[in-house]
């Protein structure tokens, strides 16, 4: 649990790290909410140095670090000025449907990348092999916009998706299960959007991975033992390449995250992309401070997730941990 | 051969016991990435009766390494068996499909790589890769597997199975590891075990514990082996024959005692004179020059007419580098592949 | 002893070595593993000793003091007149090319992507003791002294086999004309009839080099045929020590006796070895 505990450490000195340089460079950033104000002839100077005031834009900087982090105890992490209210409660919702639909999409993209590069890997040189390689170097290609937008036009086309929002109108009203297929039906497309990016890349690095370990003195025994095929794929050499895929796993949790910020905008899902970007181009300091600071977060919990799954997976990590 | 010798006498092949290990005319060739297909073994005939130790002696270059994986059709994937037949009781196993020889390996022909260290598989404990074994060839699952695996590993560590089965393989020393694939070898009551190089890598002293463990095992469980290896040390007082492979082939085969004292072939002979004295006459000899074979290992790539070991061999005639010699058999047991004595 | 009589001033000499290495990332420093106690050994010059003993009894350690790349924990280690452990990094510069290492596997220490004249002549370049022409010609000498024909002074260590790379080891060891070469279990990886021809080339360049050679082995059999005095060690001691004569036929230790009974090997072989 010392290896727990010195991670968490860790995590959370990079998350400081992380605070500060952000709230540095967003200070550094030229322009800021109240400089459209100044334009409007109605607005006068005296109001906009009182409002500088009052949201304590007039502090050095270090001071306002203080009282941003005095209000993030407080879960409100600063104020802000667009939506005038508490930045915290607002990016809460945002960031839960921004997980929700990351943390599907890579669940299902790893679902699918295992087997179909266990199974690439396992047949190297041969056709499923090639096909394999051909569809993922073709998908790794196109961008991910125009993926997003074929997307989009084939759902309006077809009219089987929704293509926007996170639940239909009168959703209070539906039930229990109705309620599930609804989100269901507004979640499918964005997340197809994120695993159809995703999926080459996880594919090839499992192949690869798995590659690796297949020619290993172990697996052939295990062979030699008699031991059945899929046990050998699935559970020998999926074990052996644990160690650059649960890596792999961790990682690719933070790249969907930014990848999703793009397929959150274009398909109006209302996570963090959308209010991100508002927020930067009305320079609503705080929501973007917050915004950086949780997707920060995210992947350094990604991160730890996967520390903590190395130790679990590898009897060696937990061996040298215990040393030290 | 056997079989050409005895049908010559007359005995009707029907009456005739099957071999219970036959391996015939093998050829096994690597292709290379060069798009060549390069030999490794060319046209291998031996036997093996039940219950019997077949030691394979060569060196690096001479095919042993192949034969291991061959026999259980475990070569790379650049490997392939050219022809030949693997008869093991009765069934030949070079057409059979991949069901039926995940049947086989571990269930009645059971094999341990060299390397214990790498032989094992890191991040899964020994009890568990043992007990795979067993699940993989008996309907036995749970408690009684357990109690199964256990049993097992106690035949090679009577004190701490249990400790040992609770380990992962980087906790156990080389002589623990190279137990571990012995338990896993024997798990299932195999009645052959192919043992590749089992004990390169130890200690004398650990290697000497291993060999008396593979001789109390054979007692007690009948067991054939092959096993092969490089060191004619090794093969004294623990295989009941010896079988000599150069360049993928068999040069001599014959009792181990026989083999050892009377060498036939040219290079058996050579072989053994390249040892360094033994300790007892060390003093007389100390510091001189070692007998060596004069010319480079077996290139297999390189094909050399006639006999293979003729551009190393003192006692070469003109035939020798013409045709390849076929085999002369001395006793029922002893033939030579060697024109020095008609072949 | 014959081989003495001419100078009777030890080449290399260790007393009271010791070598204690913290336990891979211990926080608190207390916890330290002796690799090497107590270890005090003299090697004459143009003789060999042997180092018998099981893996981790401390040979290979042994090995890596003596040949300057470690610094033992205490004791003293002369070389010739000087004492190298009082030595410091500047001057050790100086002796290590006289005293060189050659390794079990010479596959993971020749580069790949070198030819074997290139692999000789490294150590020349590196010490610019010589012009580029000079530098040639004796690669090209090293390579016939050890045995590969001159037709594979251009081939990459791939295509050699595995006597031909431990004598490309051996040559590149040869190149800065060392005193000492220390043979860290150099023959364990080979076949028997590879090791006779490397025994015998290892003979052959100490009489006409008039080379000292520790010979680091677990084969007591070889160690005792090479060598003129054997030590024994056992975790991390020297626990016998003395010519080969007594060594093997009074050994006082058990280790030593132990690994005699393991040389002379199950029922010895029966085949009389002649020597040529």
């Amino acid at each position: 649990m010392r290896y727990t505990f010195r991670r968490m450490i860790q995590a959370a000195i990079l998350l400081f790290g992380a605070s500060v340089l952000t709230f540095l460079f967003s200070a550094l950033a030229p322009g800021n909410y109240f400089d459209e104000m100044r334009l409007n002839p109605q607005i006068s100077p005296e109001t906009i140095i009182s409002l500088r005031g009052q949201y304590h834009l007039d502090r050095p900087l270090p001071v306002r670090y203080v009282q941003w982090v005095n209000s993030l105890i407080h879960g409100e992490m600063g104020f802000s000025f667009a939506y005038n209210s508490p930045v915290g409660p607002l990016l809460w919702v945002r960031a839960r449907n921004t997980l929700i639909l990351t943390l599907t999409a890579t669940l299902i993209a790893w679902a699918i990348a295992l087997p179909l590069g266990i199974w690439s890997a396992a047949t190297a040189g041969r056709w499923p092999d090639r096909v394999l390689s051909w569809a993922t170097a073709s998908f790794l290609v196109l961008p991910d916009l125009l993926l997003a937008l074929c997307l989009l036009i084939l759902a309006v086309r077809s009219g089987w998706f929704p293509t926007g929002g996170l639940v239909s109108t009168g959703f209070e009203t539906l039930l229990p299960f109705g309620k599930f297929r609804d989100i269901v039906m507004h979640l499918t497309l964005p997340v197809t959007a994120l695993v159809l990016s995703s999926l080459p890349i996880l594919i090839r690095h499992v192949r690869a991975a798995i590659g690796e370990v297949l020619g290993a003195p172990f697996l052939r025994a295990a062979e030699g033992h008699g031991i059945p095929r899929r046990r050998l794929l699935y559970r020998y050499a999926l074990r052996a390449a644990a160690n650059p895929l649960i890596s792999l796993f961790g990682f690719s949790i933070g790249a969907l995250l930014s990848g999703s910020f793009l397929v959150e905008v274009v398909m109006s899902w209302p996570g963090l992309g959308p209010l991100m970007l508002e927020a930067i181009l009305a320079r609503d300091l705080y929501v973007v401070i917050g915004g950086v600071l949780l997707s920060t977060l995210f992947l350094v919990g990604g991160n730890f997730i996967a520390d903590m799954m190395l130790y679990w997976a590898d009897p060696r990590i937990r061996t040298e941990a215990a040393t030290q | 051969m056997n079989m050409d010798r005895e049908a010559g006498k007359g005995l009707p092949l029907v009456h005739r016991m099957r071999p219970f290990l036959e391996i015939q005319d093998l050829h096994v060739a690597y292709h290379s990435r060069a798009g060549r297909d390069v030999p490794a073994l060319a046209g291998v005939t031996f036997e093996v009766q039940a219950g019997e130790i077949l030691g394979v002696l060569g060196e690096s270059g001479s095919g042993k390494s192949t034969l291991a994986a061959a026999l259980l059709r475990l070569l790379p994937a650049n490997g392939k068996i050219q022809k030949g037949a693997v008869r093991f009781e009765g069934q030949d196993l070079l057409p059979a499909k991949p069901p039926e020889l995940e049947k086989i390996r571990g269930g009645r022909i059971a094999i341990i790589f060299q390397e214990p260290s790498m032989a094992l598989h890191p991040t899964i404990r020994v009890g568990k890769q043992i007990s795979d074994v067993v699940a993989a060839h008996e309907a036995i699952r749970g408690c009684a597997l357990r109690e199964k695996t256990l049993r097992v590993l106690t035949t090679v560590f009577p004190a701490e199975a249990q400790r040992v089965s609770e380990s992962y393989p980087h906790q156990l020393s080389g002589g623990q590891r190279q137990r571990v694939l012995m338990a896993q070898a024997i798990a299932c009551s195999p009645s052959l075990v192919i043992a590749d190089e089992p004990t390169a890598s130890l200690d004398p002293s650990t290697q000497e514990e291993i060999l008396s463990l593979f001789r109390t095992l054979r007692q007690k469980l009948n067991l054939a082996m092959i096993l092969i290896t490089h060191n004619p040390a090794i093969l004294a007082g623990l295989a009941d024959r010896i079988l000599v492979l150069y360049a993928g082939r068999v040069a001599e085969i014959g009792p181990t005692e026989e083999v050892l004292t009377l060498p036939r072939h040219p290079y058996t002979r050579a072989l053994l004179e390249c040892l360094p004295p033994r300790i007892e006459e060390e003093l007389f000899h100390r510091k001189a020059k070692l007998t060596v074979i004069p010319g480079d290992s077996p290139n297999m790539a390189r094909v050399v007419n006639g006999c293979q070991f003729g551009p190393r061999c003192i006692d070469r005639m003109d035939v020798c580098t013409a045709i390849e010699p076929a085999e002369v058999t001395f006793s029922d047991r002893h033939a030579v592949s060697c024109f020095k004595y008609g072949g | 002893m014959l081989f003495r009589c001419e100078n009777d001033q030890p080449l290399l000499r260790a007393e009271n070595l010791e070598k204690r290495y913290k336990r891979a990332d211990a926080l608190d420093s207390k916890e330290e593993v002796a690799a090497l106690s107590e270890v005090s050994f003299s090697i004459f010059p143009r003789t060999t000793l042997a180092l018998v003993g099981e893996s981790g009894s401390g040979k290979s350690t042994l090995a890596l003091c003596l040949a300057c790349l470690e610094r033992p924990t205490s004791g003293n280690i002369w070389f010739g007149e000087r004492e190298v452990t009082a030595l410091n990094e500047k001057e050790l510069r100086a002796i290590r090319p006289q005293i060189q290492l050659v390794f079990q596997d010479p596959a993971s220490s020749l580069n790949p992507g070198w030819t074997a004249l290139e692999i000789v002549s490294e150590p020349l370049l590196v010490q610019q003791r010589l012009g580029k022409q000079a530098r040639r010609a004796k690669a090209h000498a090293l390579l016939e002294q050890v045995g590969i024909p001159a037709e594979k002074a251009s081939k990459r260590p791939g295509i050699f086999s595995g006597g031909q790379r431990q004598r490309l080891a051996i040559a590149r060891a040869l190149a800065l004309e060392p005193k000492v070469l220390i043979l860290d279990e150099a023959l364990s990886a080979l076949d028997c009839s590879v090791q006779a021809q490397i025994v015998n080339l290892l003979l052959e360049l100490q009489t006409s080099l008039g080379l000292t050679y520790l010979f680091i082995s677990h084969d007591f059999a070889m160690a005792a045929h090479l060598s003129d005095q054997i030590a024994v060690m056992h975790q991390g001691r020297i626990v016998e020590t003395g010519s080969v004569e007594t060594v093997v036929h009074a050994p006082k230790h058990t280790v030593t006796q132990r690994l005699i009974t393991a040389a002379m090997g199950s029922p010895a072989l029966p085949y009389p070895p002649k020597v040529a």
